[in-house]
């Protein structure tokens, strides 16, 4: 891995302020995000997995500049980006794109396909080599799409080639980076599948990088490389994707994989589970100390008074827990 | 709170486009004082009537003399006489020589007989047609009171009001001495009878709005998981749509109910007009034809202070209806 | 195993299942032409069983869970078939007398808790209007039941939450809350439609164990409908597998994921990446889209998406394949053209080294 990652984020945070009474003053926060650190090399993919109100969208939100840090920095290409303004932000916005979850309402019904994918052409005031519309095609065609559909509508297309759509708009200023929020949850099965290979095979002919955020841990594990897992605002662990997934040293992770329901009858029996009691607490008043401490087994008096640190147990690992397993 | 900067904002708008208009106008305040001295003005009699009326005054002193009279109460010179006006005191109109409020507060009961009565009645109508619009959607039923309706938005008041006098007051004679207003506390049933056209004129324009507005969100409501939910429950259809989609699909028809009975209250002008009937609104129209700035401005009031006190309750009630609204 | 299936059988009274679904066609009278969203459905599921329906969107699956419940209006849409609940015939009944056993006899768990109550009525109110229905009780008999319910269903302090509104509760809260109002009534048939695809996971988790529970305590059958093979392995005795309006495979869960025999079920295995296995490099997704219920293909309806069919003119192309069982007495029933041979060889050789 080169020695200056693509991304890097140090101490992020963003607090939604709660204004209440007559005169709207802030009588508290919402801490969305409170705290959250890593790096993403080039042509590297990272999974951000959580359960919802964990900040993981909003940390994606960020990442693209759509809403602005309360603290910490994000370094792109070695460049401080978390404060630059909107104007500053524009032409970096080729460099970094987002594909969102829901492939309906994110493409507008009364334009073709031709002219959304070509937009950021035009946006961006681009000259391509042989006109907008051959490269277009070129794009439609990358992402498995008929370029003869390059005059159609989005409602003459299904969830998944929609969700293809998307992709190649993403594409079309040659990104570097590619936020991807929940890029397969709207999709079927069978169809997940195939935009799963699709990013895949995208990262592998274009050299992308992505930060992949979704709650489903299977789709995450099988594209990411390095895997990050929050909880409350928080970071609780970021490890390889193989590390990780079998051997989760936070508690939370390891709750959070026996959850996941296995399609293999044989396991239902002797699969060892943790149950998680209760919900996750509202990050408008998170407990004190470590987040999870409430919900956690292994809490310790500690737990509730001290915030434990994100820190790197062996290379590549970190783990913020007072008591990590093994 | 809100609604109090509200009533002073208008208060002070009214009191400036009114008083300061006729001068922007190139109306002189001679000339704004000999309208008020009646014919054959004399100069003596212009200069008395400015003196009297501070008509030279800035623009704030006359409107700070007009706010410590609502709170104070004010004297009046009209000639030889001096007629007090007591606290609250909206002015006094040379016009009629009367104080403003007693002569509000003389009309108001024709407005409201009419607001009240009429809003009744197109809640009711309205409502009970869309409900049934939105059951029997695309049926003949449905089609007729949606055309009905379309009509009943576009026709003008003074159009229907006038056609009902033209079939039902003269030409069938059911109303022989015409329509005329009469007190509720001197004989309920004749107030009632005489009210019936007006009542019904601008129930109809309403009722139009009502219907399409609440057949549009009953159709919204039935397609809610939450009805689905009711009807796996087993409920009848009868409890599914009496009970769960009405109080949804009610709620937005209760903001609008509160603002426009809040509107109405200031004066129904068009069907006042048409009837004449001696409520707010003739008054206002009247007193605007005449130049009685007093009056006008008592109206404007009277009219703000329903409608902020319209959408203080609407604000209540939704708080009520909505526990999503309540808890914040 | 509960449920045999004898092909031969004549359907006789005394021998019905529980709930017993014959030929089931529903279908939408739309502007753009016929919507056979249910097309000859046959299923069956005893008491205390648990069948879970697997299938994409549109597959007809929770067309068919709303239909047994009859919740189809009958004036824009068409219904055939028998559905036989504890020996009663459904989809010709009155339907008032349908109206009298929902909610007590046959209730329902939707996917989204949130939408799927009242915003204006406390859960409290909600529950127990569920229960008045059913039962001639006093409100305040039918208060402590729903408090009784609530706590059954492990909401914590319930009578005080039982005044509480829908959206004062967190969403696995909502969707106990849920479960309480369709098991108010003790319903012996239970339809649970992707009762936990808006939820999290660990959230998941603790709702898949309170419906394995409540169905040991309630003995109900329960019908899960969801498209994670994931969820209906962990609950399920039998599966069915539906496309196109129709069920493509059934058998016990140990045969679904064991030994399955249908193109498209091997393909939803390849699909979904599993935790339980070493990462594979690729997915291996189904080509092409789900098909349109206007306009379904014709003979085997997934031909068009299936690798292993056979070319213009074969069986896959123009006659569509029965639900027949893969040996004798086996409840294990599959819809394909290809021959058990093949199928098994296929299976053994190039699907199961792949998941």
């Amino acid at each position: 891995m080169s020695s200056t990652p693509l991304l890097e984020v140090t101490g992020l945070q963003k607090h939604f302020p709660v204004h209440a009474g007559l005169l709207r003053r802030q009588v508290a926060a919402v801490k969305a995000v409170d705290g959250v650190s890593f790096s993403v090399a080039k042509g590297e993919t990272l999974g951000l997995v959580g359960e919802s109100g964990c900040g993981k969208t909003t940390t994606g939100r960020m990442i693209m500049r759509l809403l602005d840090p309360t603290a910490g920095s994000i370094t792109f290409e070695g460049r401080e980006i978390s404060r630059l303004s909107q104007g500053r932000m524009r032409p970096l916005r080729r460099d970094i794109q987002m594909i969102f979850q829901d492939p309906y309402s994110s493409l507008n019904p009364r334009k073709t396909v031709g002219s959304i994918v070509g937009a950021p052409f035009h946006l961006q005031d681009i000259k391509t080599e042989h006109g907008v519309k051959r490269a277009v095609q070129e794009l439609l065609e990358l992402v498995g799409l008929n370029p003869e559909h390059y005059n159609r509508y989005p409602h003459e297309f299904s969830g998944g080639q929609r969700q293809r759509i998307g992709i190649a708009r993403t594409l079309a200023l040659k990104p570097k980076l590619i936020v991807a929020d929940e890029p397969v949850s709207a999709l079927d099965v069978s169809i997940q599948a195939q935009v799963v290979n699709l990013l895949e095979d995208l990262q592998n002919e274009l050299g992308l990088t992505y930060v992949v955020i979704a709650h489903d841990l299977s789709v995450v594990r099988h594209i990411s490389d390095r895997v990050a897992v929050m909880y409350l605002g928080r970071m609780v662990e970021i490890a390889d994707q193989a590390d990780l997934y079998t051997r989760p040293q936070h508690p939370y992770t390891k709750a959070l994989l026996s959850a996941v329901p296995v399609p293999d009858p044989a396991a239902r029996k002797e699969r060892e589970r943790i149950r998680l009691t209760g919900d996750v607490p509202s990050p408008l008043n998170p407990p004190p100390g470590c987040p999870f401490h409430p919900r956690c087994w292994k809490a310790q008096p500690k737990c509730a008074t001290e915030v434990p640190v994100l820190s790197e147990r062996t290379p590549g690992r970190s783990v913020a827990c007072h008591f990590p397993e093994d | 709170m809100g609604a109090v900067v509200m009533l002073v904002i208008v208060s002070m708008v009214t009191f400036g486009i009114f008083f300061q208009l006729p001068k922007l106008a190139g109306q002189t305040t001679d000339q704004l004082a000999a309208s008020y001295v009646g014919k054959a003005p004399t100069a003596e009699a212009i200069a008395d009537v400015k003196e009297r009326l501070g008509l030279d005054d800035p623009l704030a002193v006359q409107y700070g003399r007009f706010v410590k009279g609502v709170f104070t109460g004010q004297d009046f010179s009209n000639g030889p006489s001096v007629e007090h006006c007591a606290a609250p005191c909206l002015g006094y109109s040379f016009r009629t020589n009367e104080p403003v409020l007693p002569t509000l507060l003389d009309r108001a009961p024709v407005t409201l007989s009419l607001a009240v009565g009429a809003s009744l009645i197109w809640l009711v109508a309205g409502v009970s047609i869309g409900i049934l619009s939105a059951l029997r959607r695309g049926t003949v039923f449905d089609r007729m009171a949606m055309a009905t309706a379309l009509a009943g938005v576009s026709l003008p008041v003074y159009f229907t009001g006038l056609v009902s006098m033209a079939v039902f007051v003269y030409t069938f004679r059911l109303w022989p001495n015409g329509v005329a207003y009469s007190d509720f506390t001197e004989n309920p049933g004749l107030w009632a009878w005489n009210l019936v056209l007006p009542w019904v004129t601008l129930a109809f324009l309403y009722a139009a709005t009502y219907a399409r507005l609440t057949r549009s969100q009953m159709l919204e409501t039935l397609g809610e998981d939450y009805i689905r939910t009711a009807r796996a429950k087993g409920l009848p259809e009868r409890t599914v749509i009496g009970k769960h989609a009405l109080r949804a699909s009610l709620t937005p028809i209760v903001t609008i109910f509160g603002l426009d009975l809040g509107l109405l209250l200031g004066g129904a002008v068009l069907t006042e007009q048409t009837f004449s009937l001696p409520g707010l609104g003739s008054l206002s129209i009247h007193s605007i034809l005449s130049g009685d700035l007093p009056m006008v401005m008592g109206v404007v009031l009277l009219a703000t202070v329903f409608i902020v006190f319209a959408s203080l309750i609407v604000d209540i009630l939704y708080a009520v209806v909505d526990p999503r609204v309540r808890l914040g | 195993m509960s449920t045999v299936y004898e092909p031969s059988a004549a359907p006789a009274a005394t021998a019905r299942a529980f709930l017993e679904v014959r030929d089931l066609r529903i279908h939408f009278p739309t502007d753009d032409g016929l919507v056979r969203s249910v097309d000859g459905l046959d299923f069956t599921l005893e008491r205390g069983q648990t069948l879970g329906i697997v299938g994409e969107s549109g597959s007809g699956k929770s067309v068919t869970s709303l239909g047994i419940l009859g919740l189809h209006h009958r004036k824009n849409s068409r219904m055939s078939g028998e559905i036989w609940l504890d020996g009663r015939e459904l989809v010709g009944a009155d339907p008032d007398d349908v109206r009298r056993l929902r909610g007590r006899a046959m209730a329902m768990i939707f996917q989204d808790p949130l939408s799927s109550m009242h915003p204006f009525y406390t859960i409290g109110a909600q529950i127990i209007e569920a229960y008045r229905i059913h039962n001639a009780v006093s409100k305040r008999v039918a208060r402590k039941h729903a408090i009784d319910m609530l706590g059954r269903v492990g909401i914590p302090t319930p009578d005080k939450r039982v005044d509480d509104y829908p959206h004062q509760f967190s969403g696995g809260m909502r969707q106990r809350a849920m479960i309480a109002m369709a098991l108010s009534c003790d319903p012996e048939l239970l339809i649970a439609d992707e009762p936990t695809t808006a939820l999290d996971v660990t959230v998941q988790a603790q709702i898949l164990d309170l419906l394995r529970d409540l169905q040991q305590e309630f003995n109900s059958a329960i019908i899960m409908i969801t498209h994670d093979l994931g969820v209906v392995a962990e609950l399920s005795d039998r599966i069915m597998v539906m496309y196109g309006g129709r069920s493509i495979e059934q058998g016990t869960v140990e045969e679904l994921f064991h030994s399955p025999q249908h193109p498209y079920t091997w393909g939803l295995l390849g699909s979904m990446p599993r935790l339980d296995r070493d990462r594979t490099d690729r997915l291996m997704p189904v080509k092409g889209s789900p098909p349109s219920l206007i306009n379904l293909p014709s003979g085997c309806a997934f031909h068009p998406r299936c690798p292993h069919a056979q070319g213009p003119g074969s069986p896959c192309t123009t006659v569509r394949p029965e639900l027949v069982a893969t040996a004798a007495h086996s409840g294990h029933r599959v819809a394909c053209h290809l021959s058990p041979e093949q199928r098994l060889d296929i299976w053994e050789n190039q699907i199961r080294p792949n998941l």
